[in-house]
């Protein structure tokens, strides 16, 4: 499971044992990206500075670093962090148990699927975001608007996912379980969910994405605090390091979530480590 | 020969009178798998089901399973007419079907699991009988670290762990290569003698349909039907010297006389 497959360049394999990289070319091979990441961030600093590009368009990483450091050091960044990330991980936490336990009801009962399926599918197709204003009508400037507008982007990837995992359960392992007459709860407890996990945290992968855009959304359609408003409050004082700073702050949140996500899928998921790549 | 004795004072463990399966088919044509079977199973009795690919052998076997439904006709199991699956069968079907978030123990469990019986007591039983397969050490590992012939293992002593009375086996071993079948074979025998349940055991291989059966069931091209139930006179325990043997090779030239040309080319896994 641990195998790496990428040929380990300019090593000696030792013969019998799966081809480990050395030590040298795992290395390498860690430092390659971030490398290439200082390489670019130079040469930005470069191209800014050199051809005198208008601040406003593009500021150089240097000055993004320094309102970065300000942010964070006057407390400023990571408050409305906090509430970004409440309203943003609300909004995932309740699209997935809503995600999955609908997922589940339209899976197991044809009742369900045939009254409830067809809106799922015909409202997978209107743009979430399109109704952001009227969801800040419906309830409010604070937090729950926001929460709201997180919840239904981020659910659908959920749902679709979960019901196609459950969907794909093999009939041979169905068959199993009905030759011992296991009722209805017991084989999707045993067989079916285990078996959609894969797809599940697919879904899942793309909507804690989905739902830092949903609570940005929010923020930016209308708000008083959050790393939304402060993104268009930096935008209106064409402070653009700023702008960038914060960007930089949502990605690291993202990110985080991502490699959680994954540890969480490797740890859940072991059994098929091999089909691993699915979600991006 | 002596089962073969016993099928009259017994009600049959497995009766098929007058069974037909038409499947609906999605270009609307119906698909006659099943035409008309008349099968009769004593208990204890090793029977082994030879035809050509898609002749209903499945079909056959997943009705006697109550997996499936006949279109027509009556199935008794034990006598009493078959209303679907019961625990009574076990099936080993054709891939190994396990679960492959569960160990191997515990794959070997899950009809334990499902039918609420005593952990404890057929836990025990589990281990035994794994180690009877050889897989006392591979107990906590899970499927996706085993062979393919240790995997089918597993999934016989799974359909075993509850002890029933029926095995229902659709070609357990058709994944194997020869030598590792020939042991499977011989384990499975063992398996039968000391229990003596009722096997109905589906094989592409000629030889290991008589090398394993008291009786087999030569069914025609599809629609499928029984076209000749051939008892295997051979002495128990079988031996694989007894491949060699005239009779036995009289019995494999009779069937593949049955089976026809098309047979054949299925047939390459056994000598
Ligand atoms: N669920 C189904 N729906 C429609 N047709 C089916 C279905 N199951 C089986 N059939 C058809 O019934 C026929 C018999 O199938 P079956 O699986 O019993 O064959 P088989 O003898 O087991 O073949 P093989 O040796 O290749 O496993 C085939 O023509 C198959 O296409
Ligand atoms: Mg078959």
């Amino acid at each position: 499971m641990t195998v790496q497959s990428e040929s380990a360049v300019g090593s000696v394999s030792v013969p019998s044992l799966p081809a480990k990289p050395s030590m040298l070319a795992r290395i390498t091979d860690k430092l390659v990206s971030p490398f290439f990441a200082i390489l670019l961030v130079a040469y930005w600093e470069f191209h800014v500075r050199y051809f005198e590009v208008d601040a406003l368009l593009l500021p150089p990483p240097s000055k993004i670093l320094v309102s970065l450091w300000h942010g964070l050091a006057s407390g400023l960044f990571l408050e409305h962090l906090g509430i970004t990330i409440y309203r943003a991980l609300s909004g995932f936490l309740i699209a997935m148990f809503m995600g999955i336990a609908l997922g589940a009801l339209i899976s197991q009962f044809k009742f369900i699927e045939k009254t409830v399926y067809p809106w799922v599918v015909a409202l997978q197709t209107v743009p979430k975001i399109a109704i952001a204003p009227l969801i800040l009508v419906w309830c409010g400037y604070g937090s729950l608007s926001k929460i709201v507008t997180a919840t239904l982007v981020a659910f659908f990837p959920i749902l679709v996912n979960t019901i196609i995992g459950l969907r794909s359960c093999e009939q041979g392992k169905l068959d199993l379980m009905r030759s011992l007459k296991a009722g209805r709860w017991l084989t999707f407890r045993m067989v079916q969910l285990p078996n959609a996990l894969p797809f599940i945290f697919a879904g899942l992968s793309v909507a804690v994405v989905f739902s830092i855009l949903g609570a940005l959304v929010g923020e930016f359609v209308g708000s008083k605090d959050g790393i939304g408003f402060l993104i268009l409050d930096a935008n209106y004082q064409l402070n653009i390091p700023r702008v960038f700073a914060l960007l930089i702050m949502l990605a690291a949140y993202g990110i985080t979530c991502h490699v959680l996500l994954r540890y969480a899928h490797r740890k859940l998921v072991f059994w098929n480590d091999q089909h691993n790549v699915t979600s991006a | 020969m002596q089962k073969a004795l016993s099928l009259h004072d017994t009600t049959p463990a497995i009766e098929l009178s007058g069974v037909s399966k038409v499947f609906a088919t999605a270009s609307g044509e119906p698909v006659h798998a099943l035409n008309y079977t008349n099968l009769t199973i004593g208990a204890g009795e090793f029977i082994t089901v030879v035809g050509a690919s898609g002749c209903g052998k499945t079909t056959l076997l997943r009705l006697v399973a109550g997996l499936e439904r006949s279109s027509s006709g009556t199935i008794r199991i034990n006598g009493a007419p078959q209303v679907g699956p019961s625990e009574q069968a076990g099936i080993v079907f054709q891939d190994a079907t396990l679960l492959p978030w569960r160990t191997v123990m515990q794959n070997v469990l899950l009809p334990v699991q499902v039918l609420k019986l005593d952990a404890r007591k057929y836990g025990e039983r589990a281990r035994a009988l794994l180690e009877t397969v050889g897989l006392k050490d591979f107990t906590n590992k899970y499927p996706h670290e085993l062979s393919g012939g240790m995997r089918q293992r597993v999934a016989i002593t799974r359909a075993l762990v509850h002890d029933p009375a029926m095995l229902l086996m659709d070609e357990p071993f058709g994944a194997l290569d020869a030598m590792t079948r020939d042991q499977m074979n011989l384990e499975l025998l063992d398996i039968w003698a000391a229990t003596r349940k009722t096997v109905v055991l589906i094989t592409h291989s000629i030889t290991e349909s008589v090398f394993l059966a008291d009786r087999v069931i030569v069914m025609s091209p599809r629609p499928g039907r029984v076209v000749e139930e051939i008892v295997i006179d051979l002495p128990r325990p079988r031996t694989l010297e007894m491949i060699n043997k005239e009779e036995f090779g009289k019995y494999v030239r009779h069937i593949r006389g049955l089976l026809g040309a098309g047979a054949h080319a299925r047939n390459g896994a056994t000598p």
